[in-house]
């Protein structure tokens, strides 16, 4: 089912002239209402009637999250005071958090384009649905709770915590469909097995799941385990909240609502434009914000964007799995590598444990990259006696690795518990290059 | 007619020997044979000693990756060739030792080694009546 198919299925050659209008619109709006972006587009020399068409959109300079830090918290606010209805923040783990004001109209958009989402997803007015993100200043929770609304489901706002009472409503209301991390969702399954409820006695058939990098194997395991079909859900704070793609039941990348918000992607080294098909960092404008619209937005999300036709009816482009950050990218022997795909290589074999350490080096001329996995306590466990079962390990890992990065690894496998715990982001990788 | 080994995975690294020595002695289990194979990385530290089962128990407990396996133990007169002897009975029968080490204890030699069919090796074992040495002996060695 479609929600606004006069949207979702525009044909491409009038989504463009719509975009393209609303792009001079919103570069007239922030030169004339942000300080910030009149004296970045000065400095290139761009003035809004420059920009006639999305082609003209790589005269724009680009915005980082340092932008936003540095402008906190409110210098990137386009609209006056007194127009802002709410106001949300991003945890700042490294320096201030960010903060996103949003208009009584930025409100309904998002209740607009999530509503899209939803319907995509299978759920109707007749649906009940739980929020399971956290409700408060994160995105996640209020911004699907009104797109429920919007489409006219019943929402329980279960946000996270309590999840055996969580458990225990689902079952007693009959909840069709839910919104939630991969993580906690298969805390959730965890929660019911403890408590002896199994996905027979759940009406559960529908889950939005995003807000942190997910696998196959763990959208399988939801499935399997909640009974339900796992669609990705797909957005981030500072250009909306959940709400920017979703998948359809085609699940061949996420439809971006790119109406309200326009793609690129780009080569995070050079910040040129690459054309759909290649992967590279991915750039959103707002097309349609008022409270805080960005032009140009380095998400450092990399990705691939799709604009091959989808069986689905939808029109827009689509976005492929998200293939890590061009922040912890590394380059090996002129390779990209992300973390990422190492470590859904290790997520996929039952021997390995979730902690892994990627160590780069150079020998000479030549990068190297080191795997450092830990193996499941039970790997040790009666039996083990001689180098064989270790070594078929590390030769399945480096194959694994090498069909998916395409550069040979060397594979060391580790004790349980002898790795440390990541802490916080980019633990992962140890980079002992010196080449700068 | 096989005795229980402990073999621990130990990573290349100083520090791992003397953890596992540390927590045998703590609860007074005595070496009577050990001998460590190693690979670049990797080692496998393995060990006969006075009580094989207290030992995997109290290494597991503390996080070491140790396990319990069957190795047989073949007592020999302490004179020259009688180890060719035993094993070309073995190789005659096309059993593989996978590895082998031995040790003097009380003027007898002792042969341990793993085989990869520990069911002929029985047989050949029986049909030789080559003397060994059960596990329950293995507290008495000492």
């Amino acid at each position: 089912m479609i929600w606004n198919e006069n949207k979702e299925c525009m044909s491409v050659d009038a989504r463009r002239e719509l975009q393209s209008k609303r792009l001079h619109r919103v570069v007239e709006y922030v030169y004339h209402n942000v300080p910030f972006y009149r004296s970045k587009l000065q400095e290139a020399d761009v003035t809004p009637d420059d920009i006639r068409s999305v082609d003209d959109i790589v005269k724009l300079p680009f915005t980082t999250k340092q932008d936003l830090r540095d402008n906190y918290p409110f210098g990137l606010t386009a609209a006056p005071r007194s127009e802002i209805i709410r106001i949300h923040a991003s945890s700042g783990t490294t320096g201030n958090p960010t903060i996103v004001g949003y208009t009584r109209k930025d409100i309904s958009v998002w209740s607009e384009c999530m509503a899209r989402c939803l319907t995509s997803y299978g759920i109707t007015r007749n649906d009940i649905f739980s929020v399971a993100y956290g409700y408060g200043l994160f995105t996640g929770g209020l911004g699907v709770h009104y797109g429920v609304e919007n489409l006219g489901a019943a929402v329980v706002p279960a946000s996270t915590g309590s999840t055996e009472k969580h458990v225990r409503l689902l079952k007693d209301l009959g909840v069709t469909g839910i919104a939630c991390t991969p993580s906690y969702a298969l805390h959730l399954a965890e929660t019911m097995e403890k408590m002896g409820i199994a996905k027979e006695d759940l009406k559960l058939r529908s889950g939005a799941f995003g807000a942190e990098p997910w696998t196959e194997n763990m959208r399988h395991e939801i499935e399997n385990r909640l009974g339900i079909k796992a669609f990705n859900l797909y957005g981030l704070s500072e250009i909306m909240g959940p709400c920017v793609s979703y998948e359809c039941d085609a699940q061949n990348g996420s439809h971006i609502n790119e109406d309200h918000y326009f793609p690129e992607i780009i080569d995070p080294e050079t910040l040129s434009p690459l054309p759909c098909g290649q992967s590279g960092e991915l750039v959103f404008t707002t097309l349609t914000k008022e409270g805080m619209p960005l032009l140009r937005y380095r998400t450092r999300d990399l990705c691939t964007l799709y604009d091959t036709p989808c069986e689905c009816g939808r029109t827009s482009i689509r976005m492929g799995k998200i293939l890590g950050r061009s922040d912890d990218m590394l380059i090996i022997r002129g390779i990209n590598v992300f973390p990422s795909q190492v470590e859904s290589v290790i997520l996929s074999m039952p021997e390995c444990a979730p902690h892994y350490l990627l160590i780069v080096d150079r020998a000479g001329n030549l990068d190297t990259l080191t795997v450092q996995v830990e193996v499941r306590p039970e790997f040790f466990a009666q039996g083990f006696d001689t180098f064989e079962p270790i070594i078929r390990l590390e030769k399945e890992l480096s194959a694994r690795i090498k069909s998916v990065l395409s550069i040979g690894v060397k594979v060391e496998v580790k004790q349980p518990g002898t790795l440390a715990r990541s802490e916080g982001k980019n633990r992962f990788v140890i980079d002992n290059r010196k080449l700068k | 007619m096989t005795i229980n080994q402990i073999s621990i995975f130990i990573e290349n690294k100083s520090g791992t020997l003397v953890k596992v020595l540390k927590l045998l002695k703590e609860e007074g289990i005595q070496l009577i044979a050990s001998t460590i194979a190693d690979t670049a990385e990797y080692g496998i530290c393995r060990i006969i000693c006075s009580e094989p089962q207290k030992a995997y128990d109290t290494l597991r407990e503390h996080g070491v990756a140790a396990s319990l396996c069957e190795v047989f133990a073949l007592e020999l007169d302490d004179v020259p060739g009688r180890a060719a002897d035993a094993i070309e009975l073995f190789a005659s029968k096309g059993i593989s030792i996978a590895y082998l080490y031995s040790f003097l204890l009380n003027g007898k030699g002792c042969l341990v080694f793993r085989t990869d069919n520990n069911s002929l090796a029985r047989q050949v074992i029986q049909e030789n009546e080559l003397k060994f040495i059960p596990e329950k002996d293995l507290s008495k060695l000492l």
